[in-house]
């Protein structure tokens, strides 16, 4: 919560404080009604039942509902998590690091052909970079895993020379979108360096090549990284996409275990519970990071995590990140005003 | 190429789906999303508190884990049918799963627009006696949104590709990435042809999309 959503009101008074405290019991009946249906629809109590509502057996655990204490057990047996969980979150972070350092350098490759001096470098990258953008991850999966099949279509290369498997399918997916993405953070970060820098650096006299590897690859890295962190999150977050091809992936392993115990809703939540664990580490890594350039008076991206690319003001089809120099909010303009202002020249 | 484009009316009836999906969870997270922006703002601990679990916790979790949860677990619990046929129910299950999951980047944007407003303006509010209500409805949203439209044309962007996301288990929504994976397995038609025809039918639907919210953000742009 930042300080300025907490000016919109006054400190409350001795009126607005007796209406808070309606509004917070209000919103505590409704949360206890909106929770008590879930619980007997996940009690099995809530439709199909025998007793009415406010009858205790109504509101006893159910031996057969989702609450009781057979379905939880099965997270207390390390079998449980030899078997499922532990594997279903080593091909996770398998096929979600794999992608993040591919989709690095395809970012890198591509984001650095879009900024290319020569035209037939500079239009087939750009193009490749807004295709991958614009289709949804799951269809380009889709087509890898199709992809002996477009061999024999097209080539006449007969099927089973080779074989696309559900890592690999994924991977690339991940790969491509991803990469793409990171391709235009890559190339707003490079153009968001001050301009004075490249001619600086043209001025001593480095080549093209060197000033952009020696001069902007590294500022431009640096503060954009923020941004990488978060569109990694999204990465990992999208490689739950495997399930649907297949891949025993973390979401897979779950569902797996909630076939053989029938206890959907628990392996749901746990599930869920391992993801929001690992997204928010990672969320707080890119905040850190952002928090530590602003000190450092860099400019910085903000980590913006919208689904499916950072918060993209031109749409799809311009700049893709908000480059920004920190927003003078009271607090920041306090800790750094002078770096800055050296910033800025 | 004849083959796929003899198939034409499946691929047009496979993204009716996906536009009729992508424009129903588009309204409806719009309004949980402002409505989850105004209680991360609000004077009442509580509603600050549940918004903000809410948002972060959705967030993180993967939109196929969350429609999973639609369809196989809240469908059955709840035992309700959203509509008469399988399709339609299905199809309303997407919606609020889609939705669900939606607002929260809705709302995370509009919190961000809402952070750009100088503080003159929420003070100038308060000073003259505004209510929160009044504050949030007459001077900080209609401000918040005008510079957000660029970043929630992203999040509708995202929307329409995650459509693709509801063909899974549990609820099978007929759209379009649906439609190409039988197509594939069907073998109705070459696969390249297939695949690039629906991929040219995704870049029709949001390369336009983009123009257009890339035109309005600067259209109504706030010159600060």
């Amino acid at each position: 919560m930042s300080t300025q959503s907490t000016v919109l009101f006054d400190a409350p008074g001795p009126k607005a404080r007796a209406r808070n405290a309606v509004y917070t019991v209000v919103t505590l009946i409704l949360a206890a009604v909106g929770l008590a249906v879930l619980y007997l629809g996940f009690n099995q109590t809530l439709t199909d039942r025998a007793t009415p509502l406010f009858h205790p057996d109504t509101w006893a655990v159910n031996p057969d509902g989702q609450w009781a204490a057979d379905m939880w057990s099965p997270f207390l047996r390390a079998e449980t998590w030899t078997a499922y969980v532990i594997p279903g979150l080593q091909n996770t972070l398998t096929a979600a690091l794999t992608a993040s350092v591919l989709a690095l350098v395809f970012g890198l490759v591509f984001g650095i052909g879009r900024l290319s001096e020569h035209a037939w470098i500079r239009i087939p990258a750009g193009a490749v970079v807004e295709f991958f953008r614009g289709i949804p991850l799951l269809i380009l999966i889709f087509f890898t895993m199709a992809l002996p099949i477009v061999a024999w279509q097209v080539f006449d290369i007969p099927t089973g020379t080779f074989q696309v498997t559900a890592l690999a399918a994924v991977v690339t997916g991940l790969t491509l979108y991803n990469g793409s993405v990171l391709a235009e953070v890559f190339r707003a970060g490079i153009l968001a360096v001050p301009k004075g820098q490249s001619e600086a650096a043209q001025a001593i006299g480095m080549s093209r090549n060197q000033t952009m590897w020696v001069v902007l690859i590294p500022q431009a890295v640096t503060a954009m990284m923020p941004a990488i962190v978060a569109q990694l999150v999204v990465l990992l977050k999208d490689s739950a996409l495997g399930y649907i091809v297949a891949f025993p992936e973390l979401l897979r392993s779950f569902t797996l275990l909630a076939t053989r115990e029938s206890n959907v809703i628990p392996a749901a939540i746990v599930c869920a519970v391992i993801y929001i664990v690992i997204n928010l580490a990672l969320s707080r890594l890119a905040i850190w990071l952002e928090r530590r350039n602003s000190r450092r008076g860099r400019a910085t991206a903000k980590p913006v995590t919208t689904e499916g690319g950072p918060i993209d003001p031109a749409g799809s089809t311009g700049t893709a990140v908000e480059t920004k120099v920190q927003e003078p909010l009271p607090r920041t303009l306090a800790e750094d005003d002078g770096d800055t202002s050296a910033k800025k020249e | 190429m004849e083959a796929f484009l003899s198939n034409i009316d499946r691929v047009v009836d496979g993204f009716s789906w996906t536009v009729r999906l992508t424009l129903i969870s588009a309204l409806l997270s719009f309004v949980l999303g402002i409505l989850l922006t105004a209680m991360r703002a609000s004077p009442v601990p509580l509603l600050r508190g549940i918004a903000t679990v809410y948002v972060e916790g959705i967030r993180s979790t993967p939109l196929t884990l969350v429609l999973l949860f639609c369809g196989l677990g809240l469908n059955s619990a709840l035992g309700v049918a959203l509509a008469d046929s399988v399709q339609w129910d299905v199809f309303w299950w997407a919606v609020i799963g889609l939705s669900a999951y939606t607002a929260c980047f809705v709302s995370e944007s509009l919190r961000a627009g809402i952070n750009t407003i100088p503080l003159g303006q929420v003070e100038a509010a308060r000073s003259l006696g505004l209510t929160f209500t009044q504050n949030l409805r007459l001077i900080v949203l209609p401000q918040a949104l005008r510079t957000v439209v660029g970043p929630l044309g992203s999040v509708l962007i995202a929307l329409t590709k995650n459509t693709t996301v509801a063909s899974v288990a549990g609820l099978g929504v007929q759209e379009a990435s649906r439609e190409m994976k039988l197509m594939f397995d069907q073998g109705v038609a070459p696969v390249l042809p297939t695949f690039v025809g629906f991929a040219l039918g995704f870049l029709i639907l949001i390369l336009p999309t983009g123009y257009f919210f890339n035109w309005l953000s600067k259209r109504v742009a706030v010159v600060r």
